[in-house]
């Protein structure tokens, strides 16, 4: 605080004009906003320790596999006797997620945000957002114990047709991993959809056009970018989602299949599966659980960097 | 249009004119309302579809959450709490060690967080020039890191707390350090969001009276942010608690038959806890895991419900 305080009526005749600086150091406020300063640098400390701790091993890795051996193989036997590292096999376990995911996520959770945004009165929607929100705070291991004792004989019952083998399902892990994302798909979107200005709306309405055709011919063109932000969002976090693959994908064969109903490996199955056995440090197949890391930063990482974008896109249209 | 029939009663209009004015009128709501038929119907039944999307969604949230009390129903009891874990005797089995580790690993991510998250809030929203590049690399950091998958945070947590640089080793501090990490991002946008929501008058009148910047944020802006600030560590905490792909890579599946210490032996916790018991075929397991599932949704419903709450009653428009 400063001691030199002026009353207005009382200053000094002829007052000199006085500089808005502080006049001492003010070391606290320079201790203190470095301390601040330091909190926020953190972030990018913690994103170069996520590349480094990625990258070491990765590069001890590939001197020992060719990247192309590892991009383009289709034999993913690490830790045999002849270990092969062809990442192709679990990668594709992680598109068919992401495939049965987006095929759930984007119908459910689109009519989720548009029923809200555009249909919902304020009462209805400020209780069933909450809910939705609920849904979305749901620990993941719940979510794949669920779908593995109610969900995966639900879907084998419905559907006699398919050629089921063994508990696991690749397909059902990924509708359910559809499920789980819906929430954030329908939030993301009702944002877009609601930063849509009024007047677009109102001037559809004044040339005769219906609530229907508002709602879908306008406002959902309208919130075009935010609604496909969502979807990258929902990609994003179905290549990532682990504990709902482990558990109704199992850990199980790494085979190039795309076959639903199998029980296959995804990259993080594999990555969270490898982790948590017996693996010395050093080896092998210690590595690869880095290499695999970092294909599925990257993977992440880029669909992120779009999501971004596309979501600052809307906000400076409307803004 | 129902105030025209009072407007053209108000105001004494010429007969011709009223006429002219009834007829544009029933004109252009034929106009609107032809062809009506189908567009009612389409309208209709595109509702039916938005509506069973959203059913969707709901029931699965009530099925889960049935589906977790019935089959965790017979081990619902205090030994469910009380017991250690245990694959010998399934029946006698509990989650003593796992809670407690649970309570250990979430503890230490609150210290952290707090902190860490609030301050770096503050210096994004209140000190830092946002035209300067460093400061906008670090907010694109931020938010690019809140979709990174919390299994490359586990990655982490093995390279560099477990072991490398600080070597911890499997402990429930590094589970702790590992879990603020990935929780962090989504602290620091929420606390963000909550200091921006307060009015810049604010600040300038603090300002303007002599205070400097630290003064007027710790005085006026952060008391003013603090319930949203709040909710955005509730939040953060309640995603600690029901990660689990993150510890599995940093130690936390180990069958504990100890009370866990922060620093060291091994530690479990409920979510890694619960799929070490799913993974097991015997059925007490599988029993266990599911009474484990109702532990963690009762908790985690709580909590959420205590931050919904808090932002209802304290949101405020300026």
């Amino acid at each position: 605080m400063s001691s030199r305080v002026i009353s207005p009526g009382v200053s000094s005749s002829g007052s000199p004009i006085r500089s808005l600086e502080a006049p001492g150091l003010r070391i606290g406020e320079r201790i203190i906003k470095g301390l601040l300063w330091l909190a926020a640098t953190l972030s990018v400390v913690v994103t170069t320790g996520i590349v480094v701790s990625l990258l070491v091993p990765s590069i001890g890795f590939f001197q020992q596999v060719s990247i192309v051996e590892f991009l383009t193989g289709t034999i993913w036997a690490p830790g045999f006797a002849n270990p092969s590292f062809g990442v192709l096999p679990i990668v594709v376990g992680t598109l068919t997620v992401v495939f049965f995911a987006i095929l759930i996520a984007v119908p459910v959770g689109l009519s989720s945000a548009i029923f809200l945004s555009e249909y919902a009165t304020p009462k209805f929607r400020k209780t069933v957002k909450p809910i939705l929100e609920v849904l979305e705070g749901l620990p993941t291991v719940a979510i794949g114990l669920f779908a593995f004792s109610v969900l995966t004989p639900l879907i084998r019952q419905l559907t006699p047709f398919l050629p089921w083998t063994g508990p696991f399902s690749i397909g059902v892990a990924g509708i359910t991993v559809g499920l789980l994302i819906v929430p954030l798909v329908a939030s993301v979107s009702d944002d877009a959809m609601r930063a849509v200005p009024r007047a677009l709306r109102e001037g559809a309405y004044a040339m005769g056009a219906t609530k229907f055709e508002v709602a879908l011919k306008v406002v959902v063109p309208a919130a075009a970018s935010g609604i496909i932000a969502a979807f990258v969002l929902g990609i994003s976090r179905a290549i990532g989602e682990t504990m709902v693959v482990l558990l109704v994908a199992g850990a199980g064969s790494p085979v190039l299949s795309f076959d639903p109903t199998k029980g296959i490996q995804t990259m993080t199955a594999y990555i969270g599966s490898t982790a948590t056995g017996d693996i010395s440090q050093g080896t092998i197949t210690y590595d690869s659980i880095f290499a695999v890391g970092a294909l599925l930063f990257l993977m992440t990482l880029a669909m992120n960097i779009l999501a971004i974008r596309m979501v600052k896109k809307y906000r400076e249209v409307y803004d | 249009m129902s105030d025209d029939s009072g407007y053209s009663s108000r105001v004494a209009m010429p007969m011709r004119t009223r006429t002219a004015v009834g007829g544009a009128r029933e004109v252009t709501e034929a106009l609107l309302s032809s062809g009506d038929r189908k567009k009612k119907v389409r309208g209709i039944i595109f509702v039916s579809i938005l509506l069973l999307g959203l059913t969707t969604a709901l029931l699965a949230i009530a099925a889960m959450i049935t589906w977790a009390f019935i089959a965790g129903w017979p081990r619902l009891d205090l030994s469910l709490f009380t017991n250690v874990p245990s694959v010998v005797l399934p029946e006698n089995a509990g989650y003593r060690t796992a809670i407690l580790g649970t309570l250990y690993v979430i503890g230490g991510v609150i210290l952290l967080i707090v902190p860490l998250g609030v301050g770096a809030a503050i210096y994004l929203e209140e000190f830092a020039n946002p035209r300067n590049p460093f400061n906008r690399f670090v907010d694109l950091n931020i938010q690019n890191l809140a979709g990174v998958p919390s299994i490359v945070f586990g990655i982490l947590g093995l390279a560099f707390i477990v072991r490398g640089p600080l070597s911890l080793g499997f402990v429930a501090a590094a589970g702790s350090l590992t879990l603020a990490l990935l929780v962090l991002p989504t602290v620091i946008l929420a606390s963000r969001e909550a200091l921006r929501a307060v009015p810049s008058s604010i600040r300038d009148g603090s300002l303007a009276l002599g205070a400097t910047v630290w003064q007027a944020v710790s005085k006026q802006v952060l008391p003013a942010a603090f319930p949203g600030v709040l909710t955005g560590v509730i939040l953060a905490v309640a995603r600690a608690i029901g990660e689990a792909a993150p510890l599995l890579l940093v130690g936390a599946v180990t069958f504990v038959t100890f009370d866990p210490s922060f620093f060291e032996g091994g530690y479990s916790t409920l979510p890694t806890m619960i799929y070490s018991y799913a993974k097991r075929p015997q059925d007490e397991l599988q029993t266990l895991a599911a009474a484990g599932v109702v532990v963690m949704l009762v908790l985690l419903i709580l909590i959420n419900s205590v931050a919904i709450y808090l932002r209802n009653r304290f949101e405020r428009t300026w």
